[in-house]
C-alpha cells in the first residue's frame, strides 16, 4: 500500500511541534516517544504501520482547537483517530503526521428523553451511549460489531452500520448534530437537539467523511424507545440462489425485520467448528430477527414461516426462549472470530443489490478457486452489505497481495453488478485506489472539492479516500 | 431540446449538461414550480420536467431510481401498484402556497420528484422513517459548470466517499440541478389508525407526544392541530398489519391514559387527517405569511406562544408551523433558540428583505458559500435563493 512520502520539512522541525504542543496540552497528553508511539501505528487494519511523528489526545474541544491551530500553522498533517478499529485503516498515520486521539472526551453531556436525544463527547463508545439510556428503556440504533470498543468519533467518520440497520438505518440516519473543529481551528456548530438542517446539509456530508473534514468532539444523536421483544429465526436452505430469492419474498410481503443476516457453508462449516451453535449443515442459512409485542412478533414469524416454506427449506429453527434466541446468534456473532481462528483474513464489505446476491456468490466461488485462496460470506442480506472474508496465510511470502488482489476482483463485481465498494467501513486507505472503479474522475473532483472548502490546505487525514495520484495535485499546493 | 424565448426544457442529462454549461447568465431551475420558496430568483427558466421516467424498480430490492422529471403522483402511482411507497411521505406544497392554479411561470404546476429532494420535503412520517435525504440513496446531477456528476448509487448501505447525496437534499437547485433519484422505498402497511386526544393544552400535547414517540408502539406520526382550526386535537398515527395496529393503539391509548380518553379514527379518513398535517391545510386560505420552525420539542409551546399567531406543531413539537401577520420578521421576535426558521410563504416584497432561510453563523455560512462557489463557480444556478 503506497502512502505519500513523508514531508522533509515538517520531519526537520519535529522537536519544536512536539514543543508547541506541549505548550496547549498536559504533559501527558503529548506522546513522542518512539517506543509509545508506535501503539498508533496501525488500526484495524493491521497488515499496514508507520508510527506517527507525535501523539495527541486533547480534552476538550477548546484544546482540539488549539493543537489544530499549531498543526495548521506548521503544515503538519492530522490523523484523526476515535478507538483504531477501522478496517479501512482510516486512522493509519503517515510518519510526519500527529494523531490526534479523541479517546480523553468520553462524557455524556446531556441526556433529554423527552426530545430522544443525547449530546456527548465524540470518543465515548457506541456502547456507552446505550448504556447511558438504557435503564430508560431507550437505545442508540447503530450497532457495528465493534460496538464495545468503537468510538462514536470514528461511527461518524466512517458512517458506521450495523446488523440492524435496515429498520433502523445508519450513523447517518441517527445523528442529528455535531461540533466540529475545522483544521485551522475554528469551532463550527452543524444541526443541533432538532430535526432537519437549515441551510445546507453540511452534517449529512460531514457523516462519512473519514475525518477529512473537521474533528468531531461532541454530537448529538437521536436516541429510539427500545421495542418490547425481539426474537429471531434461523432458516437453512440448500443453495445460495434459494435463500437470495427468500430475502427478496420476505421484503416484498411487507415485513420489515430488523435484520436479515446471511451466511454460506464455509463460513456456517467454520463457526460450527469454532462455536458450536448448533447450524444445521447446509448451503445457506438465513437469521431473521422481528421486533414488537409476543403476538406481533408471532404474526410476523408466522407470515415469514409461509414465506420460507415455500422455498422448502432444510430446516426452520424458531427461537422459543431468550436462551434459544442467544444460540441462534451465536455462531452469526461468532463468524469473525472463528474465521481468525483458522487463518488470517480479509473482511470486505462491498454492498450490491439484493436481486444479485446468486449471481454474486457464485462468482465469489469461481474466483476463490481461480485465487486458491478460502472465502467465507457472512453479511446483512437485507441491505445487500456482503462481508466475504477471505482466509489467507501472513507468513505466506505473497498470500497477502493475492489475497488483495483477490478482494479488488470482488469490490469490483460488485460495482459491475450496481452495488458499491464499501457499504459501512468505509474507504480509508484500503480502498482508495479503487475509487475509480466506481466514480468517473468528475465524481471524485466533486467530492474533493467538499475538502477544498472544509480543509483547503489538504492537512486533515489527506491520503485516505482518494487515489493519490488523484489529490496529489491538491496535496502539494498545500 | 425545447426551447422557448423565455424556457429550456432539456430532453436528455446529456442536454441539460449542455444548457447550462453554455448558459450566459443566472438560470431558474424549474421542476413543476409549486415550491416558490427562498428569495425571489430572476433569471432564464430551466426546466428539468423532460427528464421524466421510472429508471429502474426492484420491489424486491426496495429500490427505485427515477428522473428527476417525473411527476411525483407517477412515481406515487408506481410505488402502490407493488405496495410500497416513498418512506418519508413528502408534502405537497400546493394548497399552502396556492400554486395549482398558479405555477411558477413556464412550469406544469405538477410537483416532480426533483422538486422533492431540492426541498428535502418530508411528512409527518419523518419521525420514525427519516426525512427525504433519510430515503436518498443515489444522484446525478449537473452542477454550475455543465459537468455530470454521480453520487451514492442504488444501493441502500453505501459509504464509498463523500454523501453528496445528502448534500443535494434541500440545497433547492443552487449546488447543481438534479437529473436522476433513487430511493429507498418501503412497504406500505396494511392498516393504519389514528389516536385522538382532545383539547390538550400545547404543553400537554407537546407532553403526550413525547410519551408516544417515546413508547415503544412506533408512532409514525404526532401532531397537536390549531385549536383555531381544528379544536386543538392531538393526533398519534400507527401503521401497521391490522392486527398489531389494534393492539398497539390499545396498549398505546392506555399508556397516555393520564392525558385523557384518546378516541380512534381509521381508514379514509385518518388517511385525510394525516394529508392535511402533511400539507398544512390548516393555513391554506388563511391570510398571513406561514413560518416554518424546526426545535426542540419541548421548546415549541413557548415558541408559539412568543410568535404570536396560529400554530400546527408536527414530528411531537419538532416542526411548528406559524401563521403570523404579513411582513412579521419573526425571528426578530424569537430571538436566539435551538433551532432555525424558514419563512416558507409571504409575498415577494417580503422574502426580498427578510431573509427566508435561517442566517447562519459565520464560519457555518463560510463554508455553505464555499461549497456553492466549487459546485456554481459563476453562480448561475438559482442565485441568492437560499441566502
Amino acid at each position: 500500500m503506497q502512502m505519500p512520502e513523508p514531508d522533509p520539512a515538517v520531519l526537520a522541525k519535529r522537536a519544536r511541534i512536539v514543543a508547541r504542543l506541549q505548550e496547549v496540552l498536559p504533559a501527558d497528553a503529548v506522546i513522542h516517544d518512539p517506543a509509545e508511539t508506535r501503539a498508533y501505528e496501525c488500526d484495524a487494519l493491521t497488515a499496514y504501520r508507520c508510527p506517527p511523528m507525535a501523539v495527541v489526545l486533547p480534552a476538550s474541544t477548546n484544546e482540539v482547537a488549539s493543537v489544530l491551530r499549531i498543526c495548521h500553522a506548521e503544515g503538519v498533517p492530522v490523523v484523526p483517530r476515535g478507538s483504531g478499529t477501522s478496517l479501512a485503516g482510516g486512522a493509519m498515520p503517515t510518519a510526519d503526521s500527529v494523531i490526534l486521539g479523541v479517546a480523553r472526551l468520553r462524557e455524556v453531556l446531556e441526556i433529554d428523553l423527552e426530545n430522544r436525544a443525547i449530546r456527548v463527547q465524540a470518543g465515548i463508545t457506541n456502547l456507552a451511549v446505550t448504556d447511558a439510556v438504557e435503564g430508560d428503556g431507550f437505545f442508540y440504533a447503530p450497532d457495528p460489531s465493534s460496538q464495545l470498543a468503537c468510538a462514536i468519533a470514528g461511527n461518524i467518520a466512517m458512517n458506521s452500520g450495523g446488523a440492524h440497520c435496515l429498520k433502523y438505518g445508519v450513523t447517518t440516519n441517527n445523528l442529528l448534530g455535531v461540533t466540529m473543529v475545522l483544521m485551522d481551528g475554528t469551532v463550527v456548530e452543524l444541526g443541533g437537539p432538532f430535526m432537519d438542517a437549515g441551510g445546507l446539509d453540511l452534517l449529512g456530508v460531514v457523516c462519512g467523511s473519514e475525518g477529512q473534514l473537521g474533528v468531531v468532539t461532541e454530537a448529538w444523536l437521536r436516541i429510539l424507545p427500545r421495542p418490547e421483544g425481539a426474537r429471531p429465526v434461523l432458516i437453512g436452505f440448500d443453495s445460495n440462489e434459494v435463500a437470495g430469492t427468500c430475502v427478496s419474498d420476505i421484503i416484498k410481503a411487507g415485513v420489515l425485520p430488523v435484520a436479515i443476516e446471511f451466511m454460506d457453508r464455509p463460513c456456517i462449516r467454520a463457526t460450527e467448528d469454532f462455536a458450536r451453535a448448533g447450524y444445521p449443515d447446509c448451503e445457506a442459512l438465513l437469521i431473521v430477527e422481528v421486533e414488537g409485542s409476543a403476538a406481533e412478533i408471532d404474526e410476523q414469524l408466522g407470515l415469514i414461516r409461509q414465506i420460507a416454506m415455500k422455498h422448502d427449506p432444510v430446516e426452520f429453527r424458531e427461537s422459543g426462549s431468550a436462551e434459544e434466541s442467544r444460540k441462534i446468534w451465536l455462531g452469526r456473532k461468532s463468524a469473525f472470530g472463528a474465521m481468525g481462528n483458522i487463518n488470517d483474513y480479509m473482511c470486505l464489505d462491498g454492498t450490491i443489490p439484493v436481486s444479485s446476491l446468486p449471481f454474486v456468490l457464485k462468482r465469489i466461488g469461481e474466483m476463490s478457486k481461480e485465487f486458491g485462496l478460502d472465502v467465507a460470506n457472512v453479511f446483512h442480506a437485507g441491505d445487500g452489505n456482503m462481508h466475504p472474508l477471505i482466509l489467507f496465510d501472513a507468513n505466506k511470502p505473497g498470500d497477502l497481495e493475492k489475497c488483495e488482489a483477490f478482494g479488488a476482483e470482488i469490490l469490483k463485481l460488485c460495482v459491475e453488478v450496481g452495488g458499491c465498494l464499501t457499504g459501512e467501513h468505509g474507504v480509508g486507505i484500503e480502498k482508495r485506489d479503487l475509487m475509480e472503479v466506481q466514480y468517473d474522475p468528475a465524481d471524485l473532483e466533486a467530492q474533493m472539492r467538499v475538502k477544498d472548502v472544509f480543509d483547503p490546505r489538504w492537512l486533515l487525514n489527506p491520503a485516505k479516500v482518494f487515489p493519490l495520484p488523484a489529490s496529489a495535485p491538491r496535496r502539494a499546493a498545500a | 431540446m425545447a426551447m422557448s424565448p423565455q424556457q429550456m426544457q432539456p430532453a436528455s442529462e446529456a442536454e441539460l449538461a449542455e444548457a447550462i454549461g453554455a448558459a450566459a447568465g443566472p438560470l431558474r431551475i424549474l421542476g413543476g414550480g409549486t415550491r416558490p420558496v427562498g428569495r425571489p430568483v430572476t433569471g432564464a427558466a430551466l426546466s428539468v420536467a423532460g427528464l421524466s421516467g421510472i429508471r429502474l424498480y426492484e420491489p424486491g430490492a426496495l429500490t427505485l431510481v427515477v428522473g428527476a422529471g417525473t411527476p411525483l403522483a407517477e412515481v406515487e402511482a408506481v410505488l402502490a401498484a407493488e405496495g410500497q411507497r416513498l418512506p418519508f411521505e413528502p408534502m405537497d406544497h400546493r394548497g399552502l402556497l396556492a400554486t395549482s392554479d398558479a405555477p411558477a411561470s413556464g412550469a406544469t404546476g405538477e410537483p416532480t420528484i426533483g422538486g422533492v429532494v431540492a426541498a428535502n420535503a418530508s411528512g409527518p412520517r419523518r419521525v420514525q422513517a427519516g426525512a427525504c435525504r433519510d430515503s436518498l440513496i443515489g444522484v446525478r446531477f449537473v452542477d454550475g459548470a455543465g459537468q455530470v456528476v454521480r453520487n451514492g448509487g442504488r444501493v441502500m448501505k453505501n459509504v464509498t466517499g463523500y454523501d453528496l447525496v445528502k448534500l443535494m437534499a434541500g440545497s433547492w437547485g443552487t449546488l447543481g440541478v438534479l437529473s436522476e433519484v433513487a430511493f429507498k422505498v418501503l412497504p406500505a402497511p396494511e392498516s393504519a389508525a389514528t389516536l385522538v386526544l382532545e383539547g390538550l393544552a400545547p404543553e400537554a400535547a407537546v407532553a403526550a407526544m413525547a410519551a408516544a414517540l417515546g413508547s415503544p408502539y412506533e408512532v409514525n406520526g404526532a401532531a397537536h392541530l390549531p385549536a383555531e382550526h381544528d379544536g386543538g386535537r392531538t393526533v398519534l398515527r400507527l401503521e401497521g398489519f391490522a392486527a398489531s395496529v389494534a393492539y398497539r393503539a390499545d396498549a398505546l391509548a392506555a399508556h397516555l391514559a393520564h392525558f385523557g380518553t384518546a378516541g380512534q379514527i381509521e381508514g379514509g379518513e385518518s388517511a385525510a387527517l394525516w394529508r392535511e398535517v402533511r400539507d398544512v391545510a390548516a393555513f391554506h386560505d388563511a391570510p398571513g405569511d406561514v413560518w416554518r420552525l424546526s426545535a426542540r420539542p419541548a421548546d415549541a409551546p413557548g415558541l408559539a406562544a412568543k410568535a404570536g399567531g396560529t400554530a400546527l406543531y408536527d414530528w411531537g413539537g419538532g416542526l411548528l408551523w406559524l401563521l403570523v401577520a404579513e411582513g412579521t420578521d419573526l425571528r426578530a421576535r424569537l430571538g436566539p433558540f435551538s433551532g432555525h426558521a424558514t419563512l416558507i410563504r409571504a409575498a415577494e416584497a417580503t422574502r426580498a428583505t427578510i431573509a427566508p432561510f435561517h442566517p447562519e453563523p459565520a464560519p457555518v455560512a463560510a463554508l455553505s458559500a464555499g461549497l456553492r462557489r466549487r459546485f456554481d463557480p459563476r453562480g448561475i444556478l438559482n442565485p441568492g435563493l437560499m441566502e
